[in-house]
């Protein structure tokens, strides 16, 4: 009698444990690691696999960061982070132009971007404050609007660094810019570990936690918990006397200006800026990451953007190296969009089902 | 079936609960064809639990089902859906409209149960794809009008129709069900200008007249006894008076409906002596409302003058829906709000949560899970963040006051102090408001309001959907907070008997306006007569 009712509770922690991590979750985590295991089998050079996931990780963490203040407040998933990327193209583009190379271009680039975010997140916020409700609808519409605009732009706007215009018009920006020179792994080459074909982007890394500790300390502090508030019951939040669409308003330009950061620590580990239609589609990687992490509409820890960057980005550079070396074929770009776009339905199907 | 003694309905012992929280305890009535039955209680007396009971509702099983039989014609029933009991012959027509906006009155009336004829495509198609018979479907329309007695258009669309003609809608459509042998009317008149009412009473009637049994819900007294044969009280989840339409009066159905049994009497005198009466005669007036009015949907306040001592307790008290409830949701922001309210010779500008809370005036909301608790958060969260927020306490200072650090620690052991002094049963501080039930959650509440140590207190409906032992504790907390330490309270609640035994002074609330303010000895018949004097 009294084995079984050990036994009883030991299956039931065991459940509760489960359904703490969620199944889901530890099913990715478990499929990612028959990937690990799989890649030396079928030929794959596991270290450079391993590093490629932790480089794809240290590139994408910041941006699925920019998640965190908006779920916070209660805006939902930022679909709306092109908008934020857009002030990242900005600065970087505006770095380059004004003459800044080296480590100091990326620098530049974020003080140049800060200023564009915080407008552009002023009026999306002011946007998303008119429409309560429907936030993540209305922030995939900004999002797309945003990049179709901005397309434009990039071709009107008066560049002239040769480094970036069509070398035949002498004008418009180029789709792809080399950041050669500028700040191409300025982040990832510091205090970098090389152990064989394993390499670690320290930098990267350091100042991803750097700014993950910003967030963390911010939600420590009384504006940061009135933020937590008025996503958790918007109601309770204006009974407690906080002003709920200032707060709201807030979240919006801190995820913008973290979108706009995010992108240009992206760059400098992939080494370009991408322009044009690049950044159409870079809100819904960075939604699916933090809803694997284990985010709902309305909760997100730094730990969910931590394990949901890790997960995602690991199968989807994992998945196609794998594949390919199994079946001695290059399908790496057509797998990578199945397991990408799957990843992302999966996600969202999950998103629904934690909202109720 | 054949058994022509068994009346239509029958009701026996049925008791509910709700998280073991009695509500309907021993019902017993009887209710034979063509018999109406006027229903009325305090809200909250149960009436609403029964005729879900009744009606089969998918709320009853899933909160545990109940217990007690209901025969109908003598035969055991349970509806395990609302469909059953349709089929049954049970017909119900809801406070709030279920109708189609855009569809005709001919239309609503026969939803789904159109009369077809059959075509070509249909044939083959299967009758999924049947026409509708647009004559016949008329003609049904109008049988079933003609049998409400009352004229509507019924080639009219719902959404131009006044709301009269809308809730006749219902009424025919449920009177078009051919097995229709018993009909629930929920406080049908509530929406109807005088002459609608008048007409729906006839119609009731008329319905009678052809066999239909009614029970007939509503706080308009003169209406049951104008209707009825047969009048049901109910208070505090009992049946506590059954008796004929014709052998009894508005005054003693009112009565029944507020009062206590006489022997609890004695009670009272005990408490009668804490009222503190003289002392609050020439006591200063602390908050003077005046013309106020509030938009609040369900409970619109019209025009309050309302004066409150300093340091009492004052009840609020009133049916439901006559604006009670809008008082301190207008004055603290929640809702739009006009009219002038100073507080301690100060106007405070309405429309803004701020200005109340600057003013240390605190609110314990009647809607504890939607504006009184962050479910998702920890106790620790719900209790500190209010006065973390207007107070600046439970804060911990870094670069010269730049950042404003949570202080857990501060904000862990005031939350331990509450949980302890109002006996809060959780498994410690940091769990989530969502988990407690619903008394100690109403404590957390209590416990949200004092941390911020507020000069004056607003509380709304403290009791509401919580057991009586957390009851007693949760009204003997605000009792001690305001002998202790002095802070003026008002209490609204829809239990007179409950601020009879809480308050000094109680206000009846009806028709959006003050009826009289009285101190809290005053007999409940006297307040219950207030209670219904403005109904609107």
């Amino acid at each position: 009698m009294n084995e079984n009712a050990e036994k009883q509770s030991f299956m039931d922690r065991c459940r509760e444990a489960v359904a703490d991590f969620g199944l889901p979750r530890l099913i990715i985590a478990g499929f990612l690691l028959l990937l690990f295991i799989l890649s030396p089998l079928v030929g794959a050079d596991l270290p450079t696999q391993i590093s490629n996931t932790i480089n794809r990780f240290s590139w994408n963490a910041i941006l699925v960061l920019a998640m965190v203040p908006m779920v916070h407040s209660g805006c939902g998933l930022n679909f709306g982070l092109p908008l934020g990327i857009i002030s990242g193209l900005l600065g970087a583009t505006l770095s380059v132009e004004l003459g800044f190379t080296g480590g100091l271009s990326f620098f530049a680039a974020i003080v140049i971007s800060t200023p564009f975010a915080i407008i552009l997140g002023l009026f999306y916020g002011w946007l998303l404050n008119k429409i309560k409700g429907g936030e993540m609808m209305i922030a995939t519409y900004v999002g797309f609007s945003s990049v179709s605009f901005m397309c434009m732009m990039w071709l009107l706007l008066p560049y002239h660094s040769p480094n970036m215009v069509w070398g035949l018009a002498g004008k418009g920006l180029r789709t792809t810019i080399s950041l050669e020179g500028y700040y191409d792994k300025v982040l990832a080459n510091f205090l970098q570990i090389n152990i064989g074909n394993l390499s670690i982007p320290t930098g990267t890394i350091l100042f991803f936690i750097l700014i993950a500790l910003g967030i963390w300390a911010f939600l420590h502090t009384k504006t940061g918990t009135a933020m937590t508030a008025v996503g958790s019951n918007p109601v309770f939040a204006r009974a407690a006397g906080v002003n709920i669409d200032k707060m709201r308003m807030l979240s919006v330009v801190m995820s913008t200006w973290l979108a706009a950061v995010g992108i240009l620590v992206y760059e400098q580990g992939f080494g370009f800026i991408q322009l044009y239609m690049a950044p159409f589609y870079m809100a819904l990687p960075a939604v699916s990451a933090i809803l694997i992490g284990g985010a709902s509409v309305n909760k997100a820890s730094i730990a969910n953007v931590i394990i949901g960057t890790f997960l995602f980005q690991g199968i989807v550079t994992m998945t196609p190296t794998v594949m390919n070396n199994m079946i001695h074929m290059d399908m790496s770009e057509v797998i990578r969009i199945i397991v990408s776009n799957g990843m992302i339905l999966y996600a969202l199907t999950r998103k629904t089902e934690r909202a109720k | 079936m054949a058994d022509k003694a068994s009346p239509l309905l029958e009701i026996k012992n049925i008791k509910k609960e709700f998280f073991g929280n009695q509500v309907l305890t021993d019902i017993n009535f009887t209710l034979e064809e063509g018999e109406v039955l006027g229903f009325c209680g305090e809200n909250g007396a149960g009436k609403s639990t029964l005729m879900k009971i009744l009606f089969g509702m998918d709320v009853i099983r899933e909160t545990g089902g109940y217990e007690g039989e209901i025969l109908m014609n003598g035969e055991k029933v349970d509806f395990a859906t609302p469909f059953d009991a349709i089929n049954a012959g049970i017909g119900m027509v809801h406070q709030e409209f279920s109708l189609i906006p855009g569809f005709t009155a001919t239309e609503n009336i026969l939803l789904n149960r159109e009369p077809k004829k059959t075509n070509v495509i249909s044939e083959i198609f299967g009758e999924r794809l049947n026409t509708l018979d647009r004559k016949e479907m008329d003609a049904r329309a109008v049988e079933a009008i003609e049998k409400m007695g009352v004229s509507i258009d019924r080639g009219m669309v719902i959404n131009e129709m006044p709301v009269g003609h809308k809730q006749f809608t219902e009424i025919a459509r449920e009177l078009s069900k051919e097995q229709l042998k018993l009909l629930i009317l929920d406080e049908p008149t509530a929406v109807l200008t005088e002459k609608e009412a008048e007409a729906l009473l006839h119609s009731v009637r008329g319905m009678s007249s052809r066999g239909i049994a009614v029970i007939f819900i509503t706080h308009r007294l003169h209406e049951i006894l104008e209707v009825c044969d047969k009048v049901v009280v109910m208070r505090d989840g009992f049946v506590v008076k059954e008796v004929p339409a014709g052998d009894t009066n508005e005054a003693e159905i009112t009565r029944y409906m507020v009062g206590r049994n006489v022997d609890t009497n004695t009670d009272h005198s005990n408490l009668r002596e804490e009222i503190k009466k003289d002392s609050l005669s020439d006591s200063s007036v602390i908050m003077s409302v005046r013309n106020l009015w509030v938009d609040m949907p369900g409970e619109t306040v019209r025009n309050v003058n309302l004066d409150v001592r300093k340091g009492e307790i004052l009840g609020i008290g009133g049916l439901a829906g006559q604006g009670k409830l809008g008082i301190p949701n207008g004055i603290m922001g929640l809702y739009e709000a006009g009219g002038t309210v100073v507080f301690d010779g100060k106007e405070i500008p309405l429309n803004q949560p701020r200005s109340c809370l600057d003013s240390a005036i605190a609110f314990v909301s009647e809607d504890r899970r939607g504006v009184g608790l962050l479910l998702d958060e920890t106790l620790e969260w719900n209790v500190a963040f209010p006065a973390m927020q207007i107070q600046n306490k439970f804060l911990k200072y870094y670069l010269g006051g730049l950042i404003k650090w949570r202080d857990e620690e501060a904000i862990r052991a005031v939350t331990e102090k509450y949980v302890e002094e109002l006996q809060i049963k959780c498994t410690g501080t940091s769990q989530k408001a969502k988990e407690l039930s619903g008394g100690n959650q109403q404590k957390v509440c209590l416990a949200k309001a004092f941390a911020l140590e507020p000069r004056f207190l607003f509380v709304s409906e403290p009791t509401r959907g919580i057991d009586v032992g957390a009851k007693a504790l949760v009204l003997d907390a605000l009792k001690k907070f305001n002998r202790e330490s002095g802070v003026t309270v008002v209490m609204i609640s829809s239990e007179l008997e409950e601020l009879r035994r809480t308050c000094d002074r109680i206000a009846i609330v009806s028709g959006g306006r003050i009826a009289e303010i009285l101190p809290a000895d005053t007999p409940s018949e006297t307040f219950g007569t207030l209670m219904v004097s403005q109904v609107i």
